[in-house]
């Protein structure tokens, strides 16, 4: 008995070694190495240099704009996310005919095939001076600035990741138990009742689940506020690249890491929190 | 019966795509009372349910509630409800929130004083007092059950539609469920409509049978008739256990046939339908109305093959020359040791008006029900 429960440990052990070696080295580490760095120094030629001091993390409210931009966008462009992703993944799980729905799904998918970068870059044109400005002049609408705007970084933020909302809230809604639909008709509910009191609160894990997706990739986005914000609409994950490549200040931008990991779990946490309540279920899957 | 019935089909039919799954039924279900729909899976017993429920239309003819058409009604506008097969709860609410869910899409709104108040008292009438804050998945199979009746009936519905209720429960719980649902049924005086493909579950419960089979209704009547009296061979054989007997129609004298069966031995059975001299018959022989005794007597001669021995009865299958294996009910009673042994010879009588000859055509024949099964959705 000893034996063979000592074996099967080793099994687990075994198994579970190469993702754990390969967590250890890329996560942990280098996390453990950034904090350190964050209380930290600035070496006089750039870098780090050893030291006990909160200095960095004192002086966070200098990048307050990079902080509150990502702060606002970021739920702002999750929600719009959701409000664009619901219908659609409502329209695939519960309405579109079967033979429809692989394709569709297919094509929601397909996009990722392609750099998001590329399609980013796209989005550079259609919005730039010579897109839709230019349309737009024709029809006597003039001097109309899209790109490097809030609005067109929301855009990109909507286009690219509308996918990773979808998906999430799909798949809750396809498990979906319709005879709960017919049973709440039958009790009198009126079709919006039901979509309120049975469809939605049902689906809410699947709409965390997107959400605090989207919201995380988010808190850390670069490449959309950088092609369609034009260095003018700035994200915290702008600030990291300018801090250790350009001006070398390894110990701050250590500190403004550490800081977006903090607000990134506490977000996690509460849509979980959130999720778990409204939909009674014991369970979360956030992927 | 002169009231308006609760519940009338005139003519319904209903397609699905090339399938029909209910073909041009007639029916009248009378208030007040517990009707069970009858049928092999496909019968289009199911369909009916729900088209009363409103979740299917028909393709023609009319459903009327309380003689009200209901065309173009949904289900949220009728006044019926339902208790779903595996019972559709809602796992997101407790049990209260469950029950109480038909009460508040009432229009107009009733205050929350009442709606708890008659939560409780459904929550009482399936015995649940206290569970009222338990969430679903605390609960047992049959307390489920409960909860989705009391969900149903707390809207004081006109009828009430059972779609396979007992179907997921173990066996005691079922026949304590039975005993259950006939008593509320009598105490709430409303109609019940149950759909069951267990012929002992609808005889068992109901006021009324409606026999279904192929999209068709066959048979309506109380429990005893349909059982003793089946309109057809379909009936005769899916209600209860029966011997079907092949034979031809050999004389024919008064309300009597005397049909000869494979052997030579020539029977006298009772008919439903005109038979003529020469036809071929299925002669239907409930296990019960055969009586054993040592060899001598009797109108067949057998060897017993198997004892099923049920403790108040006992069931042997006997091989007759020429005819099969038939199978007979014996009463046992204490201390009387009656009991054939297999491989015993036995002689095989029946009362006089036990027989029962039937028109041996294809369409209302027992191999039908195979058919219908390939080809029909429920």
């Amino acid at each position: 008995m000893r034996g063979s429960l000592f074996r099967k440990n080793l099994v687990t052990t075994l198994l579970l070694a190469p993702a754990a070696l390969w967590l250890v080295i890329f996560l942990v580490l280098p996390f453990i190495a950034i904090a350190i760095f964050s209380v930290g120094e600035r070496a006089p030629e750039g870098g780090y240099q050893a030291a006990l001091t909160f200095a960095q993390y004192a002086n966070l409210p200098a990048r307050a704009t990079a902080f509150w931009n990502t702060m606002v966008l970021a739920p702002i462009g999750a929600l719009a996310c959701l409000l664009v992703a619901y219908p659609v993944a409502y329209y695939l799980a519960l309405r579109a005919p079967d033979r429809w729905r692989l394709i569709l799904l297919a094509m929601i998918v397909i996009p990722f095939w392609t750099s998001l970068l590329m399609r980013t870059y796209a989005w550079m044109y259609i919005l730039g001076g010579r897109g839709i400005p230019a349309l737009l002049a024709y029809v006597g609408i003039e001097d109309l600035r899209l790109i490097n705007t809030p609005g067109a970084v929301l855009l990109g933020i909507v286009y690219g990741y509308l996918p990773l909302m979808i998906l999430p809230i799909y798949v809750s809604l396809e498990r979906l138990d319709r005879r709960l639909l017919e049973a709440s008709a039958d009790l009198g509910a009126t079709p919006l009742s039901t979509f309120l009191g049975v469809t939605l609160r049902l689906s809410l894990p699947g709409v965390m689940t997107g959400f605090s997706l989207v919201m995380i990739l988010l808190l850390g986005e670069y490449l959309i506020p950088t092609l369609l914000g034009g260095g003018k609409v700035f994200f915290i994950g702008n600030a990291l690249v300018d801090l250790f490549l350009q001006s070398r200040n390894w110990p701050f931008g250590s500190a403004i890491a550490i800081t977006l990991v903090l607000v990134s779990v506490v977000v996690l946490i509460i849509a979980n929190r959130i999720s778990t309540r409204l939909s009674g279920a014991r369970r979360v899957d956030l992927i | 019966m002169t009231a308006v019935p609760d519940i009338e089909f005139r003519a319904v039919t209903k397609r699905y795509g090339a399938v029909t799954a209910v073909s041009g039924i007639d029916l009248a279900i009378p208030p007040s009372a517990f009707v069970a729909l009858l049928g092999p899976s496909g019968c289009g017993k199911t369909t009916c349910l729900r088209m009363i429920g409103g979740f299917e239309q028909p393709s023609e003819g009319q459903v009327l509630i309380r003689g009200r058409d209901m065309a173009g009604t949904p289900p949220y506008r009728r006044p019926v409800n339902m208790v779903f097969q595996q019972y559709a709860l809602f796992p997101h609410l407790d049990v209260e929130e469950n029950i109480s869910y038909g009460l508040r899409q009432a229009r107009p709104r009733l205050s929350s004083r009442q709606i708890s108040q008659r939560a409780g008292e459904a929550l009482s009438m399936v015995q649940l007092a206290g569970y009222g804050r338990r969430k679903i998945h605390e609960l047992s199979g049959g307390q489920q059950q409960r909860v989705a009746l009391a969900r149903a009936l707390v809207n004081k519905p006109a009828v009430l539609l059972l779609d396979e209720p007992l179907a997921a429960l173990d066996k005691k719980l079922r026949t304590d469920m039975q005993i259950e649902l006939q008593n509320l049924q009598r105490e709430i005086g409303i109609t019940f409509v149950l759909v069951t493909h267990d012929q002992e579950e609808a005889l068992s419960m109901s006021d009324f049978v409606c026999v279904m089979n192929g999209g068709r209704v066959v048979q309506l009547g109380q429990p005893s008739e349909i059982y003793d009296e089946p309109a057809n061979l379909f009936v005769a054989d899916f209600v209860g256990k029966t011997n079907l007997l092949s034979g031809k129609v050999a004389g024919l004298s008064g309300g009597l046939v005397d049909v000869a069966l494979a052997d030579g031995t020539v029977i006298a059975a009772r008919k439903r339908v005109p038979l003529s001299r020469g036809e071929a018959v299925s002669v239907s022989l409930r296990p019960e109305s055969l009586s054993l005794s040592a060899p001598g007597g009797g109108s067949l001669k057998g060897i017993v093959r198997n004892r099923i021995f049920l403790g108040s009865t006992a069931e042997y299958a006997i091989e007759v020359q020429g005819i099969g294996s038939l199978l007979a009910k014996a009463d046992h009673v204490i201390g009387q040791g009656n009991l054939f042994k297999p491989g015993e010879p036995v002689a095989i009588g029946f009362a006089a008006g036990a027989p029962l000859a039937f028109p041996h055509t294809k369409n209302n024949g027992t191999n039908q029900r195979e058919d219908q099964n390939a080809e029909i959705v429920s």
